[in-house]
């Protein structure tokens, strides 16, 4: 089973990962991650501003610059991990908000 | 480069199987080719829960962070070498999943 | 007749959990478990009155809720082809008792899992563990049916999709689930205990009776855990004065006013009973057990003037180091009155001031401080305050009587 873990991040807060309490340590964290078979994918997005929306559903593509929802808050980079079941899921995901030091929205994906 | 390929819905699972064999070759091609790195549809917002950890104890809220009709119902990640590459890429994949698609690429 | 139904009655408080759990770890599938339950039950209610009950009504219920089950299944199967027929044997020999008791227990660490709002894992635990239908729950929390109805089935589909665990938690998680498990339940006996609604009846036995009926199931699954006895030690020593905490006329009375012959002698026996056993335990007690012990001082005392006030004063110090929450300190604070008399009290009460502002009973309780020091004219000012904030309709009643007991210039003649 697969859950998306997504960094809520605040434009407002700027407090970089390692700079939180000495706990910041993304890098270990993920390391630990892969060697225990957990980790299948984990990236830091870019700012939203160097977001488009694509839409090719009709004749012609529409490209749109920006996000296709302007908010305060926003997805700032991404975990997705294989889980057994959803303790396990939350119990990394609570590691994961405290070395990055930010809310993270823990989602399954749909299972095949 | 790498980016990623969020499905915009209002609703999740939704593809029908026409859209589905479509994706299914979709993803077949760009495997082969060497830009897949990962796709997969999400379960709906509903079944989200938020986790906030970084006050030493850990605090689960049920449901998505935001609510909004519009939500991110799937995701791709691909590789592409260059900003072009990925728009060709991304355009078609609107295409065959029948969505609109938001591109942002990764650090 | 009547006979059958009360028999159908019993049966379904007795072993609707135990079917729902045995169905769940079958089919893996809250949604199947529940709905196949109840098609059981529906066909023990128009078959048993002609036919006669079985001699093993619990196994009869599984087996015909297995069917059911299997039914909606190969139903569906026709359909989607996702389900495995693998899964569908109608000939498995039935489960011994024990493991079934423990799927009771996964059942509730399911309802309650902290991924679900409390409010869900209320009407969760209500549906699944304590048997009550969706309309019963959402009369119960003042919840339109359609969207109770919704809650519950939000909550099964995130159950599946998101895979919450069917399974009681590890050892190192279970103090805190367990306390989650209890949460809910405290959450049900209160608001039969004190209905927060203007709407309702301000006791409601259906709910402190459940409650009670779904902590004992816990008791008798984990006997050795102390805050479970703790808890239900409390909810039987609360619930034992559950008559004599409303007057014929809808008012409240409270604890000095009761009249202590019509508590319920069997219920606080037990209640004390557990907390005996708690104390003999010598493990150090937490917040329930030290609110059980509480109502154990209380209910000891044969008149409200042989109360020991300073063993009361004394555990809620104990309580304040367990949970230093503003409420706790408030109800401190009304023993200190009794010990050292309302000044000393009532400093304390007023530094709670700002945390406890919106609060009925910090207001209720000034009142009563200020009322017992001859302050009428602030007592009153306490009492409209806290009348304006309390929602449940015999507590508004013996607030206003209060008030206008009041002596002063605005007493009514």
């Amino acid at each position: 089973m697969q859950y998306l873990i997504s960094v809520l991040d605040d434009e407002s807060d700027e407090s970089t990962a390692d700079a939180a309490d000495g706990s910041g340590d993304v890098d270990a964290f993920n390391e630990r991650l892969r060697a225990d078979g957990y980790l299948v994918f984990v990236a830091g997005l870019d700012s939203p501003a160097t977001a488009a929306v694509v839409d090719n559903r009709g004749d012609a593509a529409i490209f749109t610059d920006g996000p296709y929802v302007e908010s305060k808050e926003y997805l700032g980079g991404l975990w997705i991990v294989e889980a057994p079941d959803l303790d396990v899921a939350l119990k990394l995901a609570a590691e994961a908000s405290r070395v990055c030091n930010r809310k993270l929205e823990v989602r399954p994906f749909v299972d095949e | 480069m790498q980016f990623l390929v969020s499905v915009l819905d209002d609703k999740t699972n939704s593809a029908t199987p026409e859209e589905m064999t479509a994706i299914t070759a979709f993803n077949e091609r760009i495997i082969a080719d060497g830009n897949w790195v990962f796709a997969g549809g999400l379960a709906a917002p509903s079944a989200a829960t938020v986790v906030d950890n970084r006050a030493g104890e850990a605090i689960f809220t049920d449901g998505p962070y935001l609510e909004s009709k519009e939500y991110i119902a799937g995701l791709w990640i691909m590789q592409a070498d260059d900003l072009d590459a990925a728009r060709d890429l991304v355009t078609e994949a609107s295409k065959v999943c029948n969505r609109r698609l938001e591109v942002r690429p990764f650090l | 007749m009547s006979d059958v139904r009360e028999t159908i009655t019993r049966v379904h408080h007795e072993e609707w959990a135990r079917v729902v759990a045995s169905l769940t770890k079958r089919f893996g599938d809250l949604d199947v478990a529940e709905e196949a339950a109840a098609e059981a039950f529906a066909t023990a209610v128009e078959r048993w009155p002609d036919v006669g009950v079985p001699p093993n009504p619990g196994a009869w219920l599984t087996t015909t809720a297995n069917r059911k089950a299997i039914d909606r299944l190969r139903r569906e199967n026709k359909r989607d082809d996702k389900h495995k027929e693998a899964q569908m044997s109608y000939d498995d020999p039935p489960e011994p008792l024990g493991v079934i008791d423990d799927e009771r227990l996964r059942l509730i660490f399911t309802c309650c899992h902290p991924a679900l709002s409390m409010e869900t894992r209320v009407a969760l635990t209500l549906r699944m563990v304590g048997g009550l239908t969706v309309p019963e729950i959402a009369r119960a929390f003042l919840v339109q049916e359609t969207a109770m109805g919704q809650r519950i089935t939000r909550a099964k589909a995130k159950i599946k999709a998101a895979r919450i665990p069917y399974r009681v938690p590890d050892t190192e998680d279970l103090p805190r689930r367990v306390s989650g498990v209890l949460t809910v339940l405290f959450i049900v006996f209160n608001e039969g205990y004190l209905a927060t609604g203007p709407d309702t009846d301000p006791v409601r036995h259906e709910l402190t009776s459940e409650a009670i009926r779904l902590t004992r199931l816990i008791r008798a699954l984990m006997p050795d855990d102390g805050e479970v006895a703790g808890l239900l030690a409390l909810m039987l020593l609360t619930e034992a004065r559950r008559t004599a905490r409303v007057s014929a006329s809808g008012e409240l009375v409270s604890l000095d006013e009761q009249d202590r012959g019509s508590w319920d002698a069997a219920m606080v026996a037990e209640g004390h009973r557990l907390v005996r056993e708690r104390l003999a335990a010598g493990v150090a007690p937490g917040r329930y057990q030290i609110l059980a012990a509480i109502n154990a001082v209380h209910t000891s005392a044969r008149d409200v003037r042989d109360t020991d006030w300073s063993q009361v004063v004394a555990l809620y110090g104990q309580l304040v180091r367990v949970d230093p929450s503003p409420i706790v300190e408030l109800n401190r604070a009304i023993a200190v009155a009794e010990l050292d008399g309302p000044e000393v009290a009532l400093a304390t009460v007023d530094r709670l001031s700002e945390k406890l502002d919106g609060y009925h009973a910090f207001h209720a309780t000034r009142a009563d401080l200020l009322r017992r020091m001859g302050q009428s004219q602030q007592a009153r000012a306490a009492y409209d305050k806290a009348i304006e904030l309390a929602g449940n309709t015999a507590e508004t009643a013996y607030l206003t009587r209060r008030r206008d007991q009041l002596a002063g210039p605005s007493k009514p003649s």
